[in-house]
């Protein structure tokens, strides 16, 4: 059975300057299926889920959704936009606006649902969260962790097809990571169809349907989580995935009983 | 202290007082939008009326109010555009103040991350929507003090519209110190007036800015 491409892009190029940072980009992900981009720092990956979304402009290529083309700056950019929700690694919630506000400024103002009818999602949605109790509390009133999770919320209303998440528990202290994992998990259980850039390895090989690694501007190995974290066949991969681990090196020789 | 003068002299006082709150009123508000529109072209670097508005700010800012005055009251009748006094003295005040509130407006705009408009792009809103409901409230905010600290600067610059003949509160004391030599009176008059108006303007800012800061955003 085939199933449906949900986004896609193809040969996407992206450059700043004279480096290019993303080199031919061929990216399918199916409808419902949760895809983790890996790599290491600089490689490239927030870039490329700020081309999906359109927040940058690409050099050559294209970003389809449902098969559309979508283009920066084109009349159609709104209702793109509304279709691929984001999470950032920054706490970006709007910090004029309690939690409620926050999270029904689009729907009421760019989707024109009544306050009633927002209001009503926005409780299903952030007891989903854990934080309806918050709904009056200012966003600095709020860990980091609840922040992301308000994000995540604020993300949904809008009812889009494709999530993107961007580390967005890399800022986050240790114990806050979970809470918010655990968001995406469940949202995976429920079929979403997801980007997700994340460190968080276990997390990765948890939740992901498939695992891209990208390097130097290219997609350098596709595996399942299983395979690729067990047996990793490109040597930068296996590089990578190095740094995750800790050889032993305490000498239990020079070491201070106490 | 002649008390008998400052009865006498109140109600010509208090008629340039009011004079005074005219032209600051409506030169204020005009500034307010001049502000607006000039720090709203500056960020969205809009070609073209970008070079405008930063040739009207330097224009604006490196000439006394005075010679603005002068210009459009004596000058502009030359080239046959006739304005009258009170006019005049609106349209120069917005015309100095215009660039302050940009500047105003513009820092407190730059001062906003820009993580803020990617996301609210990311929910779909368009440049006006994110300008309109997520950056300007914020900004303003900002710019609250910048703001409050221009309006008080614009009242005080009124007091130069007595050289275009307008009867305000600094024309009716000089006025009445050439006719009665009643020096002291009339400089305290002058002096209260102006507390007058000034001391509600500087307290309500200042609890404006307070709200702002502490209550405003859940601090
Ligand atoms: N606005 C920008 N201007 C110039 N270079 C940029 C910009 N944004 C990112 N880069 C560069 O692009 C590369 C990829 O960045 P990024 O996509 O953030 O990597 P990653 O998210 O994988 O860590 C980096 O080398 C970074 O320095
Ligand atoms: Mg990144």
């Amino acid at each position: 059975m085939e199933e449906k491409i949900q986004l896609q892009t193809r040969d996407l190029v992206k450059k700043y300057g004279d480096d290019t940072i993303l080199n031919g980009i061929d990216l399918k992900v199916r409808k419902g299926e949760v895809v983790v981009l890996l790599g290491p720092s600089g490689c490239g990956k927030s870039t490329l889920l700020r081309c999906l979304n359109g927040l940058e402009t690409v050099d050559s290529g294209e970003v389809l959704l449902d098969g559309e083309p979508i283009t920066a700056h084109g009349k159609n950019m709104s209702q793109m936009r509304q279709k691929i929700g984001m999470v950032f690694q920054s706490y970006d919630l709007f910090p004029h606006k309690t939690i409620l506000g926050n999270v029904i400024l689009a729907p009421v103002k760019v989707q024109h649902r009544s306050r009633q009818d927002a209001e009503a999602e926005a409780e299903v949605l952030l007891r989903r969260v854990g934080l309806w109790e918050k709904r009056g509390a200012w966003p600095r009133q709020l860990s980091g962790g609840q922040k992301q999770r308000v994000a995540i919320a604020r993300a949904l209303m809008m009812h889009p097809e494709v999530m993107l998440f961007d580390e967005v528990t890399a800022a986050l202290d240790p114990e806050m990571v979970r809470e918010v994992l655990d968001v995406m998990i469940e949202l995976a259980g429920q079929g979403m169809t997801m980007v997700i850039v994340t460190h968080e390895m276990q997390f990765a090989r948890a939740v992901a349907d498939r695992i891209l690694f990208l390097d130097q501007g290219r997609f350098v190995e596709e595996a399942s989580p299983e395979q690729f974290f067990t047996q990793p066949k490109s040597q930068r991969a296996k590089a990578f995935l190095k740094t995750f681990t800790f050889d032993r090196c305490a000498t239990t020789e020079n070491s201070v009983v106490i | 202290m002649d008390f008998s003068f400052v009865q006498n002299y109140l109600p010509m006082y208090a008629q340039a007082a009011l004079l005074t709150v005219r032209i600051g009123c409506f030169g204020i508000l005009a500034a307010v939008l001049v502000g607006i529109i000039c720090s709203m072209i500056l960020y969205f670097k809009i070609p073209v009326l970008q070079a405008v508005a930063t040739v009207y700010i330097e224009l604006s800012r490196n000439t006394p109010l005075l010679v603005q005055l002068f210009f459009l009251y004596f000058g502009l009748p030359k080239i046959g555009v006739r304005i009258s006094a009170e006019g005049c003295a609106v349209i120069g005040l917005a015309f100095l103040g215009g660039s302050y509130m940009t500047e105003a407006f513009r820092s407190g705009l730059e001062s906003i991350d820009r993580i803020q408009t990617e996301s609210a792009g990311s929910l779909g809103m368009n440049a006006g929507q994110t300008m309109r409901y997520v950056i300007f409230p914020q900004a303003l905010a900002i710019s609250v003090p910048a703001l409050v600290a221009n309006v008080i600067f614009l009242i005080k610059e009124t007091s130069v519209v007595s050289a275009i003949a307008l009867a305000d509160l600094m024309y009716v004391a000089k006025d009445l110190i050439g006719l009665y030599y009643q020096t002291k009176e009339a400089l305290i008059m002058l002096v209260a007036f102006y507390l007058i108006l000034l001391l509600p303007v500087s307290v309500i800012g200042t609890l404006v800015e307070r709200r702002l800061r502490y209550a405003g955003f859940g601090a």
